[in-house]
């Protein structure tokens, strides 16, 4: 147990002390800012206010949280995948520089270090993701904040989750890997690619019938979806105790993915758990299973 | 003297290409063993396989009465290994690389304390454990890479070009602990090395070629087997040097004559009083050794 504090220590340890490695997590979620505010938050302003009709009036602090919400929903959903590959891609570096020998020259078990990249890859990313959701919360309060307790709850446990996912996911992938390049490679699809798929950058309602389709199938957009969920549910709240009509909640909802279709049904929120937590279990099994199944030396 | 490592029938391939190939040697406590031969020649192999790092395809390996198939994680802990390039965690400090590293065998805690005070005394870098590694000088840096394969004491201490692109300050350093390691604790010590004066301080020496061993013995017995005696002549004319009727050549204030072995040079110093006032004899190199055994040069450390 001590060998595995120590592994984990030195993990965490490297991957905030590798300012390229810790810089490069942060890319995504910066990427967002940015976007949002350039043009996003603008965007979706506009499209919030287009949904609302006529002789509705709707306060515009209610406006700011429900861009607010967007914003921080992505931020969070993305971070929790992105910055858990670029932690976990320490397992790949070792390779690459030859510091794995070094390590499996002693007589630790090869399992006990699989283990210690994917608890210290945990930490850090929970560290990173917990942190940026404090941040978010705060910019929330300015804005427009409309949570609750539980709301705040909820996303926290959501985040801890998606992180578990985006870790154990990226353990998987990383596995295979062995070189800076494929590192690079594969970190530039990531950060580019995840924040499409999983609907941050722009809401999967969207996007075509046929790729809504595929995307239903990727566990990520349900996680994206619950961080949503409980980021905007006091908003949508207060839209109701002013007397929105619920049809105009429900169509904003769609809008902004806090509704979820699988082939036409929609997906509650406990479903959404169900699915993220049983990839969880997934992704984790197989894990395991490829380190057992590992040929041990070549 | 026990031996400590037996490699008997040591294959290895890849694909095509035979790393290693039927090879047998053993290595005995305490002694310091060369193990020479051109890049390409299987020693790399053969430690990865010694180290439990890559498997083999066949033939038996016994490190301290284990069998390597049987008790690998009992031989890793008597192994310590320093690889041609650092692989220490640049981002870290000297004491946290040295901490995680000292975990890996399970000392922790005081132990460790007491291991790296000792360690940071006898390879001078008490004054840098603060220090990120990736900032450390080469001469620092092997130094806490020798430090780092000591931390558990190993009983045998592999060593792979570890004097490479070093400075001879911290190659003399290095050379001084290995010995005083191995008066105190017995040490066996593994070394490749292109360096041949290196080579020649050894016990014995196994020269692999093609992933088989050419030759073996000691220095002594390679040198005398493969090359001449040689006597550096002063203080005599070019016509006394032709006297002698050896094979000569003129350098700048002495002659160098080549003579079969020390029993020859004797002869002719005993027959030749009168000339050999002031001389000198010194074997063959290692250098040609090994050149005579491989038909190839080894070049030494930056030449590479």
């Amino acid at each position: 147990m001590r060998t595995l504090n120590a592994l984990i220590k030195r993990n965490t340890k490297l991957f905030f002390k590798d300012k390229g490695m810790f810089l490069t997590s942060l890319i995504t979620p910066a990427i967002l800012l940015v976007l949002y505010a350039t043009f996003l938050g603008n965007v979706y302003r506009d499209s919030f206010l287009m949904n609302i009709p006529e002789g509705i009036k709707v306060s515009e602090n209610i406006i700011n949280g429900l861009v607010g919400g967007q914003l921080i929903s992505s931020i969070l959903a993305v971070s929790c995948v992105t910055v858990a590959f670029c932690s976990n891609f320490l397992m790949v570096q070792d390779k690459s520089n030859g510091t794995v020998r070094d390590l499996t020259m002693s007589p630790v078990k090869t399992y006990l270090l699989s283990i210690s990249y994917y608890i210290s890859s945990l930490i850090s990313t929970l560290l990173i993701c917990f942190v940026s959701a404090v941040v978010c919360l705060v910019y929330i309060a300015f804005v427009g904040w409309y949570m609750s307790a539980a709301d705040v709850l909820l996303l926290m446990l959501d985040i801890f989750i998606l992180v578990m996912f985006g870790t154990a996911l990226s353990s998987i992938i990383n596995f295979f890997l062995s070189t800076q390049g494929q590192i690079s490679a594969v970190g530039t699809i990531i950060s580019s690619g995840y924040g499409f798929v999983c609907g941050a950058y722009m809401p999967i309602s969207q996007f075509s019938d046929a790729l809504q389709k595929i995307i239903s199938f990727l566990p990520g957009t349900y996680g994206t979806a619950l961080v949503r969920n409980h980021s905007l549910r006091g908003v949508f709240s207060e839209m109701e105790n002013q007397n929105i009509p619920s049809e105009i909640i429900e169509s904003m909802k769609d809008a902004i993915d806090c509704n979820l279709y699988f082939f036409g049904n929609k997906v509650d929120v406990s479903a959404m758990y169900i699915v993220l937590c049983g990839t969880v279990a997934l992704l984790v099994g197989i894990y395991v299973v490829m380190n057992l199944l590992k040929k041990k030396v070549k | 003297m026990k031996k400590i490592i037996e490699i008997k029938n040591l294959s290895k391939s890849f694909g095509d290409i035979k790393a290693v190939d039927e090879l047998s040697f053993s290595v005995r406590e305490g002694e310091l063993f060369a193990f020479l031969g051109v890049n390409g020649a299987g020693k790399s192999t053969t430690i990865n396989i010694m180290c439990g790092q890559l498997s083999k395809d066949s033939g038996k390996i016994t490190i301290n009465g284990s069998d390597l198939d049987k008790n690998i994680d009992s031989i890793k802990s008597e192994l310590g290994v320093v690889f041609q390039n650092s692989v220490l965690d640049s981002a870290l400090s000297v004491y946290d690389n040295l901490e995680s590293r000292a975990a890996l065998y399970g000392i922790f805690g005081s132990e460790f304390k007491e291991r790296l005070s000792e360690l940071a005394k006898l390879l001078e870098f008490e004054n840098i454990l603060k220090q990120s590694v990736g900032k450390l000088s080469g001469g620092q840096r092997r130094r806490i890479d020798i430090a780092r394969s000591l931390l558990h004491k190993p009983k045998i201490l592999i060593l792979d070009e570890p004097t490479t692109g070093l400075d001879p300050q911290t190659r003399k350093l290095l050379w001084n602990v290995i010995y005083e390691l191995r008066q105190k604790e017995n040490m066996t010590v593994f070394l490749t090395t292109h360096y041949m004066e290196e080579a020649s301080d050894a016990d014995y020496v196994v020269i692999l070629d093609g992933g088989k061993i050419s030759d073996e013995g000691t220095p002594l017995e390679l040198k005398n087997k493969y090359t001449r005696d040689y006597i550096t002549l002063y203080s005599v004319t070019e016509n006394e040097a032709k006297k002698l009727g050896v094979e000569y050549r003129s350098n700048r204030d002495s002659f160098l004559l080549t003579v079969e072995n020390t029993a020859k040079a004797t002869e002719l110093i005993i027959k030749n009083p009168e000339i050999f006032k002031d001389y000198e004899i010194t074997k063959g190199k290692m250098d040609d050794v090994f050149l005579a055994v491989t038909g190839k040069k080894l070049l030494g450390g930056d030449d590479k």
